[in-house]
């Protein structure tokens, strides 16, 4: 690589940063711009029924970025209060939410990658599995919440069990798929140096399939983390979708953009950490 | 009774026809050779007479539909560490490094060594190819030809007693393949282990082998000569083409791939039962080579008739 490309590599990041907080600052200003709070009095007396609704607008609106930001800072620099059911930080509900969607995926990834191997090697497996994957696969998770309810009989654990259920189909058939895929040529190399099966799967087929399989884990996380906080008004009591249908009942549409933004971010986040464990297990042919 | 180091006998390869009653398609029918102890043998044919196929069936990664094959005693039935491979595709596994490629195939072997000596081990094959400087790349950072070589240290670290070589030099350029050619008979000299090796090129088995086995044109392709080399060794590039009988052979080789390996395919196609390739040498057949559509006088090495032959049938699975 020379110089000059990296010199122009550098100056397209900055200039892409750059022109990504410019779009930033047009659109809070425009957002800002559109939701002034309403002047009060204008020197006037309020009327009765201006005094009623506190000087507010006759007609509510989204509360304006610099309110949120506001929110934000409060709620960042207290994350972990607990003040009763209904009044807990942001980083509480965040690590309930993240708590569930980590039980369940890791349970998913542990029935889903065993299997998808077991799928992926015999073409006897694949044809007996298939059809009930087929079929179980487009079932929304949330449909699986009130049969969840009535079997397990606890909130908590059928939250877990939804994101079980929707984590588990691109871990299943990524893993299906990336190790069908594995190159003969890599097999017939453990096959000539006398490789057990076993050692085979680990020592060949698993670093082989290893990225297509990480792809499916990073599907499921996404997927994952969208379900939890539907799943989490459905069951309430705790966790970031809690949160948000909590604050929109007590009206607070602060909290509610508050918290949209802090699900975005920590999704972002979970989605960068297992890009950065791909990274170690990607090779280049 | 006396065996040879590698024997294969009445080999055929058929796969069924693309519609019920269409007859099987046969790639090659009736072939039997053996391989002696640290003999270098090479085969030669046009594509489709089934070569890889018998290589793949040596090596355990395919099966004949008829005939058997027998290794010191023991019939070929699988893959296995006694018969070392090397692909024409390299067949490196790319998550790993050179030395982690190498190391694999000796960890393989030698289940109880330390790390340090499967590493020390591997080292010294890949110095021998002259790739100790880029031991922690990836095949992907690597040269066709460096990659070759890697799959070519993996195969002799394992010291396996018979090596299949594939082609192995196929897809790279002339320069690299004389250079890595030269190293092949360096590591052959130090190990002196038996190779088997497919390849087009004629010069190329010139130079390595001690017999060439000329293939007739598939489908139904036989084993129809054993050319033997005796030009003398080592042999190098630079010095073999000035050997006076080095044209000679040539001659007679290219001749067989252009004109008779298509002839041949329906001569004696008849001629059923146990039988060894007819042993040839240009050298001294003279006139012979002149004149490309006089068959030369069959010999058949003596001594194999009363050999027993073990005819195990197997069943024909395919896909």
């Amino acid at each position: 690589m020379d110089r000059t490309t990296t010199e122009w590599k550098i100056s397209l990041n900055v200039r892409a940063g750059l022109l990504a907080v410019v779009i930033l600052a047009l659109l809070l200003g425009l957002w800002e711009g559109l939701n002034r709070a309403p002047i009060l009095g204008g020197g006037a007396e309020l009327s009765e029924y201006e005094m009623l609704l506190g000087g507010a607008d006759e007609t509510a609106s989204v509360p304006p970025p610099s309110a949120i930001m506001v929110r934000a800072w409060e709620q960042l620099s207290d994350p972990f209060y607990d003040a009763g059911p209904n009044d807990k930080g942001i980083g509480i509900q965040l690590g309930y939410s993240l708590y569930r969607v980590l039980a369940g995926y890791v349970m998913a990834a542990a029935v889903a990658i065993p299997i998808g191997f077991l799928i992926g090697m015999s073409p006897l497996a694949y044809k007996a599995l298939n059809p009930f994957i087929q079929v179980l696969r487009p079932i929304s998770p949330l449909a699986w919440m009130p049969l969840a309810l009535f079997i397990i009989r606890d909130a908590e654990a059928s939250a877990i069990f939804v994101i079980f259920i929707c984590s588990i189909w691109p871990m299943l058939l990524n893993t299906a798929f990336g190790v069908a895929g594995v190159r003969q040529d890599w097999v017939n190399v453990a096959r000539t140096h006398e490789l057990s099966s076993l050692k085979t799967a680990f020592k060949v087929i698993l670093p082989a399939a290893a990225p297509t399989i990480l792809t499916g884990m990073r599907i499921s996380i996404g997927i994952a983390w969208l379900v939890i906080v539907a799943a989490e008004m459905l069951v309430g009591g705790t966790g970031i979708g809690y949160y948000v249908w909590n604050e929109w009942n007590n009206l607070d549409l602060t909290s509610v953009i508050f918290s949209i933004l802090m699900i975005g971010i920590v999704g972002m986040l979970l989605d960068m950490s297992l890009a950065y464990v791909a990274r170690f297990v990607s090779y280049a042919e | 009774m006396s065996h040879a180091f590698v024997e294969v006998q009445q080999a055929a390869k058929r796969f069924p026809g693309n519609t019920k009653d269409a007859p099987p398609l046969t790639v090659f029918e009736n072939v039997s050779f053996q391989l002696q102890k640290g003999e270098f043998v090479c085969i030669i044919g046009h594509s489709g007479c089934g070569k890889s196929t018998i290589m793949n069936a040596l090596a355990g990664l395919d099966q004949f539909s008829d005939g058997s094959m027998v290794m010191e005693g023991k019939e070929i039935n699988g893959p296995g560490l006694e018969r070392g491979v090397v692909f024409q595709n390299y067949s490196l596994l790319p998550w790993l490094t050179t030395l982690e490629n190498v190391r694999f195939g000796v960890r393989a072997r030698w289940k109880a060594w330390s790390e340090r000596e499967v590493t020390e081990h591997s080292m010294k094959y890949l110095e021998m190819v002259g790739l100790k400087d880029v031991v922690d790349r990836k095949p992907s950072q690597l040269s066709g030809g460096m990659r070759q070589r890697v799959s070519i240290a993996r195969a002799f670290a394992t010291k396996p007693k018979l090596l299949l070589l594939d082609e192995p030099f196929g897809a790279l350029d002339a320069l690299t393949r004389g250079v890595i050619q030269d190293e092949l008979v360096k590591i052959w000299t130090h190990d002196q282990q038996t190779v088997f090796m497919i390849t087009h090129d004629v010069d190329e088995a010139i130079l390595l082998a001690d017999r060439i086995f000329l293939m007739t044109n598939g489908p139904e392709a036989r084993i129809a000569e054993a050319v033997e080399i005796d030009l003398p060794r080592p042999r190098n590039r630079a010095e073999i083409i000035k050997h006076p009988n080095f044209y000679t052979i040539r001659n007679y080789l290219v001749d067989f791939l252009v004109n008779r390996s298509g002839d041949l395919r329906v001569q004696e196609n008849e001629f059923k039962g146990m039988h060894y390739p007819p042993s040839i040498n240009p050298v001294n057949l003279g006139a012979a080579v002149d004149a490309p559509t006089t068959p030369p006088e069959a010999t058949p090495a003596a001594g194999h008739e009363e050999k027993l032959v073990k005819f195990t049938p197997k069943e024909i699975r395919h896909g």
